[in-house]
């Protein structure tokens, strides 16, 4: 028989038992939509962190440091790497120049306590350059980016804005000042400094939700953001000044790290390995980005498992109504054979039976499962409206798990079906035909 | 008119024409000489079909050997359990012999494989029953198109020959009832219509005046008479009933036990 035609005798067969066949398919609907669901949510959570880190700009960075452990390793190592090259503005060019760099800028980060309304709080100031308003850490941010390179403004991080004041929202236009040690350079040229206090006015001018200076290397997270020419014309006092001073020599200024940032995430390891190769110390997340996403597919394969528990269950559903329609129909079967089916006519019949309902259940669990997704979702983000935090969306429906559920939910229900199918083939005509 | 035999005496009554000794064989009817199967519809030789209930063995059709030309319209009788169910079975391809061969369309039946015999009841033969098994929620004409479908008959073609077939048994008014709406003889002429549509050169009719009151069934023979005359079709009809059998049936063979008791004529049949 043509698949046109068995497919038209399935679907008038399923109706005919129409409340039982639906039920059938539910069943595999709410297996497929736990599927689902449980997938969709261990992909968008996934998609979450990746893009939650991707807009950190951590991924297309390279951290760039002196080497600190030559010195003061084995004698070997010195002789073999000769002297530590100093991370200063000759270096920074250098590394410029490589391919798929798009910027080499230095990290600025100091020390610093915040005088607001009179009050004082104690915070790490970062330098971001201009080139961060463009990835995406700053998006939906309340306010502005900074007007200039130089302009004598201030970002917040939210979680520092709120201590400043609850309505994080009013913050925008007014000033604070910041207190922090300046480095002032001995006129003896010994490479020692002294530090002087100093304080400047900023204006906020905006407030962000994400975390685009997060801390790496024991630095701290930035939580006054400011522009990163600003920040190098204050002189702050970094991590890194003792070192130089303790190391001597000229007062040439060095950097306590830079970043590289590369056109996209496939260019870090080779811009890794270059910088390393110039003598600097290099890294980057992309390694704790594999981890993450080896994590997230051992995540998903869990929740697999989980939401196909349910279709497991649903597939039992499938193999009982379909054997419960061969004893229903045992003299249509017979008749059948009589006109003349023969015993795969018969069988590919209840298999297309049994694919409609997976079919019909995939598209329906599909469906199910998105609305779940949503439902989980809403719930998230009115949780944590209630709590002041950002919406996040939690649960994702890419096209290739509408397929592959969909997909799934027929070769199961087909794999159902090979029992009753094959037991509907094998049936004796004579007796089948006798049976009332 | 050929006078047949009751259970008593039916040995003494029954005369018997057309009958020749096959191989010494008390039961042969035809003689089957190499080529006969060219000029047989169907021919039996020495078949059997031996059911096993528990320990025993019960002799549903006990080497029974007969030849039906073509064209005949035979009618099988015998009382209930006498075989000539099975026998219509074996030689319709529903059922294969214990042993013995039926010669059908060129072919040993009793050798085929479970798909050629599919495509044997498919494309040369056609079936009637007694509770005519029209699926219910098909209509008429879903009904007579299911060969066709099993057959894969282009769509466009199928639709003249269900029109056709149920013009045959004037039934081509009906086309779209469900056989709930009709009457037992529509039922029945509904299940002639869907069992020539494949143009089938046997027809097998098991009971078909079973399950109907006289005049219908003898209306329903009626037309089986006119299908067999105008399209020249061999027919062989299982019936209990004597007086329709004798009325109708060109040839008429008597079963007991399993075994063919008798083989005869009919020429008192309506033509």
């Amino acid at each position: 028989m043509k698949l046109r035609d068995m497919t038209e005798l399935a679907v008038r067969n399923l109706r005919e038992a129409l409340f039982r066949n639906s039920l059938t398919t539910l069943g595999v609907a709410v297996g497929v939509a736990s599927l689902v669901a449980m997938l969709s949510l261990g992909v968008g959570l996934q998609q979450l962190a990746s893009s939650r880190l991707t807009k950190s700009g951590l991924f297309d960075s390279v951290f760039v440091t002196p080497k600190l452990n030559v010195r003061g390793g084995p004698p070997s190592m010195a002789t073999q790497q000769g002297d530590t090259r100093l991370l200063d503005e000759d270096a920074r060019q250098e590394i410029a120049k490589l391919p798929n760099v798009i910027e080499v800028f230095p990290q600025v980060r100091f020390f610093s306590e915040v005088r607001f309304n009179d009050k004082p709080f104690a915070t790490m100031v970062a330098g971001m350059p201009q080139s961060a308003k463009g990835n995406g850490a700053f998006d939906g941010m309340k306010g502005n980016f900074f007007t200039g390179e130089s302009a004598d403004e201030a970002i917040l991080q939210v979680e520092f804005a709120k201590e400043l004041s609850k309505d994080t929202a009013s913050l925008v236009g007014k000033t604070l000042s910041i207190r922090y040690a300046e480095r002032q350079a001995l006129d003896d040229n010994s490479g020692g400094f002294s530090i002087v206090p100093k304080e400047k006015q900023l204006q906020i001018i905006g407030v962000v939700e994400t975390e685009p200076a997060a801390g790496f290397g024991g630095y701290g997270n930035g939580r006054l953001l400011i522009p990163l020419s600003t920040a190098l014309s204050l002189r702050a006092t970094q991590v890194n000044d003792l070192r130089d001073a303790v190391r001597g020599g000229p007062a040439k200024p060095t950097f306590a790290s830079l970043t590289v940032r590369a056109k996209s995430p496939s260019n870090v390891d080779a811009i890794e390995e270059a910088v390393k190769k110039m003598g600097f110390g290099a890294f980057s997340l992309l390694d704790a980005s594999k981890s993450l996403r080896i994590f997230f597919s051992v995540f998903d394969l869990l929740l697999g498992i989980f939401g196909s528990l349910a279709l497991a269950v649903a597939t039992l559903g499938i193999v009982n109504t379909l054997v419960m329609a061969i004893l229903e129909r045992r003299r249509e079967i017979g008749v059948l054979k009589a006109l003349g089916a023969a015993d795969h006519d018969v069988k590919r019949l209840f298999f297309v039976e049994a694919g409609v309902m997976g079919l019909l259940g995939g598209f329906g669990g599909v469906f199910f499962g998105w609305l779940i997704g949503r439902a989980l979702t809403l719930a998230t983000n009115i949780y944590l409206k209630r709590q002041d935090l950002p919406s996040v969306e939690i649960s994702s429906v890419p096209w290739w798990l509408v397929l592959g559920a969909i997909s799934f939910a027929v070769l199961v229900s087909l794999i159902a079906g090979l029992y009753p199918a094959s037991r509907a083939a094998k049936l004796n005509p004579v007796e089948a035909l006798r049976y009332e | 008119m050929v006078q047949l035999p009751d259970s008593r005496n039916r040995a003494t009554q029954f005369r018997t024409t057309n009958v020749v000794p096959f191989n010494g064989h008390p039961n042969s009817a035809m003689t089957p000489t190499p080529g006969s199967a060219n000029n047989s519809a169907i021919q039996l030789d020495r078949v059997s079909r031996h059911y096993t209930l528990g320990t025993s063995s019960i002799r549903a059709v006990d080497d029974v050997s007969l030849t039906i030309r073509p064209g005949e319209f035979v009618a099988l009788l015998g009382s209930s359990g006498s075989g000539k169910s099975t026998l219509l079975n074996l030689m319709a391809g529903l059922d294969r012999p214990t042993s013995g061969a039926i010669h059908a369309d060129g072919r040993n039946l009793a050798e085929l494989s479970s798909l050629e015999l599919a495509r044997y009841r498919r494309n040369t033969v056609g079936m009637v029953f007694q509770s005519f098994n029209l699926l219910p929620r098909m209509t008429l004409a879903e009904n007579v198109e299911l060969p066709l479908r099993l057959a894969e008959v282009d769509h466009a073609e199928r639709e003249a020959r269900v029109a056709e077939a149920l013009a045959r048994v004037k039934l081509d008014k009906r086309t779209a009832h469900r056989p709930s709406e009709l009457s037992g003889g529509e039922q029945q002429r509904t299940a002639i219509a869907r069992a020539l549509v494949n143009r089938p050169k046997i027809l097998f009719a098991d009971e078909p005046t079973g399950n109907l009151d006289s005049a219908t069934g003898e209306s329903i023979l009626n037309l089986l008479s006119e299908i067999q005359s105008s399209l020249g079709m061999t027919i062989v009809m299982v019936t209990h009933e004597r007086p329709l059998a004798e009325k109708f049936a060109s040839r008429l063979v008597m079963m007991g036990d399993g075994k063919l008791l008798s083989d005869g004529a009919n020429n008192g049949a309506v033509r």
